[in-house]
């Protein structure tokens, strides 16, 4: 059963078609890169499959149910989490805490108006294993005000992995890093099992082509090239639109 | 761990002091009913402070939910029911009007919440000023008396204190347990990162909406300590003045802290009441107070305060300790 199954979806802000008729089906366990110059509709294409804007029409299915018309919070507990390009975390809190948060997200005590998070101590170890997978547990008590851009980079890759998705969205997660923490990610990504699909938006070639089984090339829109690495870095549409020869 | 223990002091010396009151004040009534206005306003500040400081929502219609919980338990014991009766009937009101309130200004966040709640603020203002008939408009309601629950009568300053102190420290016990919950931590991420927290799990506008109704709660029982109080309401306590000197209670005291809204609340009344007896522009002292907390102290008086003598200990210790400077780890809630 494909674990992402994506068809004919379309989405137009006013006249601006940003993402037009997109096919897009990853297998579970699959790595997918998805490339594309500005503004060719990568991170709308994210938005949309995990319900932040809805399309216009088209659908989505994740392990073969379909969750167009499902709530974004809905489609995070069925398994699909994401990172985003623009860092999106809680500046107030410590790292422990911005994960802690993630993982409150699937737990159903995140009602409790009485608890002691300090003290749900099946939380912080969850989160404190996250943490370690990232590299980032002796770390963890700090305010996230304090940390580097590349932490922040890795507390987001860590809070999607704290809620064990089934399928990972991660958007451009080499972004503004520098050429040591960039090997420090790319170690990190390719330790994440294949039990979880991951699709990756990705500026970054010589990064990212590595961890990539599949590429997808994205134009104003439009899937203009699919296929294996070989295959879409061969092909002369790529290099027209994206490699710029 | 180093710092529980002074911070156990500092409370237990406080709840003596609250507690012994009555006493080192001498037993001035006058005094004594200040203390109490500033509980009850504390409650109002802090259930406002639920929205503002945790949710990052900022209401100018909360004391429209405060008069609302006083006129219907003033309408309730004039049409003859008991305080009982009365006090369910004001809580339940205010309930349901603050579920209304938050479906309707829930739409939106900012200042288009601001804005609706300054609306539902007016609303309320309007029918007791103008739906005579049902609210005695300008005259106000007057009440007969205070309850006497379990045979003790509230009518003395002081039991009515005790009852007021009582009501605040529950409401206070159960705001320091909120925010350390699960569910505050999560209400403060809808405030941070809304998205975020929808991509999250995060259902945001149903914890928006719990965090209204819970804020209009403790502004019901605000209002019920108010008109038992006063033993009179009339549309003032309605304005949008009211909401807007419990936003500054809120505002002055310090945001998403737990003792910043009662300073801020300890600051309004005792201008209002004390000093307007020495000075008869005592509005003008209170907006010259405001303007140096704002200039001095943007996050609030209590984080202020903190910071400035943290500030000033380090100043003090590179001056005359010689050794190396250590800000003493301390929190503030």
């Amino acid at each position: 059963m494909t674990a992402l199954a994506v068809k004919g979806l379309n989405k137009s802000f006013g006249g601006l078609r940003v993402t037009a008729n997109v096919d897009l089906a990853v297998e579970p366990g699959e790595r997918r890169l998805i490339i594309g110059p500005n503004g060719a509709g990568k991170t709308t294409l994210f938005n949309l499959i995990t319900g932040e804007i809805a399309p216009d029409s088209g659908t989505i299915a994740l392990f073969g149910r379909n969750i167009t018309r499902v709530a974004c919070r809905r489609r995070a507990h069925l398994g699909l989490a994401r990172t985003y390009q623009i860092i999106t975390l809680f500046p107030r809190d410590t790292i422990e805490r911005n994960v802690t948060l993630a993982l409150l997200g699937r737990a159903p005590v995140r009602w409790s108006p009485v608890a002691d998070l300090e003290r749900r101590h099946d939380l912080l170890q969850q989160a404190r294993a996250a943490l370690a997978r990232v590299g980032l547990e002796h770390i963890a008590d700090r305010p996230l005000a304090q940390t580097s851009y590349g932490e922040r980079r890795r507390v987001e890759v860590a809070m999607a992995l704290a809620q064990e998705p089934k399928v990972l969205l991660l958007d451009e997660p080499f972004a503004g890093l520098s050429i040591d923490e960039r090997r420090d990610v790319q170690k990190l990504l390719r330790e994440i099992p294949r039990s979880v699909t991951i699709v990756m938006i990705e500026h970054n070639m010589d990064v990212a082509l590595d961890l990539a089984d599949r590429i997808t090339l994205l134009h104003f829109g439009e899937v203009i090239v699919e296929g294996t690495r070989a295959e879409v870095v061969a092909d002369p549409r790529t290099r027209e639109v994206y490699l710029g020869a | 761990m180093k710092g529980v223990a002074p911070r156990s002091a500092a409370i237990g010396i406080a709840l003596a002091l609250l507690l012994a009151l009555p006493f080192w004040l001498g037993h001035h009534t006058y005094y004594i009913n200040i203390s109490s206005q500033i509980l009850f306003w504390a409650i109002a500040a802090l259930a406002l402070n639920v929205l503002v400081g945790y949710a990052g929502l900022v209401s100018l219609g909360h004391a429209a939910l405060l008069a609302m919980a006083g006129y219907t338990a003033a309408l309730m014991l004039q049409a003859g029911y008991g305080h009982g009766v009365g006090s369910l009937a004001a809580v339940a009101v205010t309930l349901a009007a603050s579920a209304a309130f938050a479906v309707l200004a829930l739409r939106s966040t900012g200042i288009g919440f601001l804005m609706i709640t300054l609306a539902l603020g007016q609303i309320v203002w309007g029918v007791a000023y103008r739906w005579a008939s049902l609210t005695n408009g300008d005259n106000g309601v007057n009440l007969n008396g205070r309850p006497a629950p379990f045979g003790i009568s509230l009518a003395s300053p002081e039991a009515f204190y005790y009852t007021t102190l009582l009501c605040f420290l529950v409401a206070l016990v159960s705001m320091w347990v909120f925010v350390r919950s699960p569910f505050g931590v999560s209400l403060a991420g809808t405030r941070d990162q809304p998205r975020r927290m929808t991509a999250l799990g995060f259902n945001v506008w149903l914890i928006r909406f719990l965090a209204f109704v819970l804020s209009g709660f403790w502004s019901g029982i605000a209002g019920l300590l108010y008109v038992y109080y006063h033993q009179f309401i009339a549309p003032p306590v309605a304005s949008l003045q009211a909401s807007a000197e419990i936003l500054l209670m809120v505002i002055s005291g310090g945001t998403a802290t737990l003792l910043g809204p009662i300073a801020g609340a300890a600051i309004v009344v005792i201008m209002k009441n004390v000093v307007s007896a020495y000075v008869e522009r005592w509005n003008l002292v209170l907006g010259v107070i405001f303007i140096l907390i704002i200039s001095f102290m943007p996050e609030g008086l209590v984080p202020g305060s903190v910071r400035l003598s943290r500030t000033g200990w380090n100043w003090l210790r590179a001056r005359f300790g010689g050794g190396a400077v250590a800000s003493p780890r301390e929190r503030t809630s």
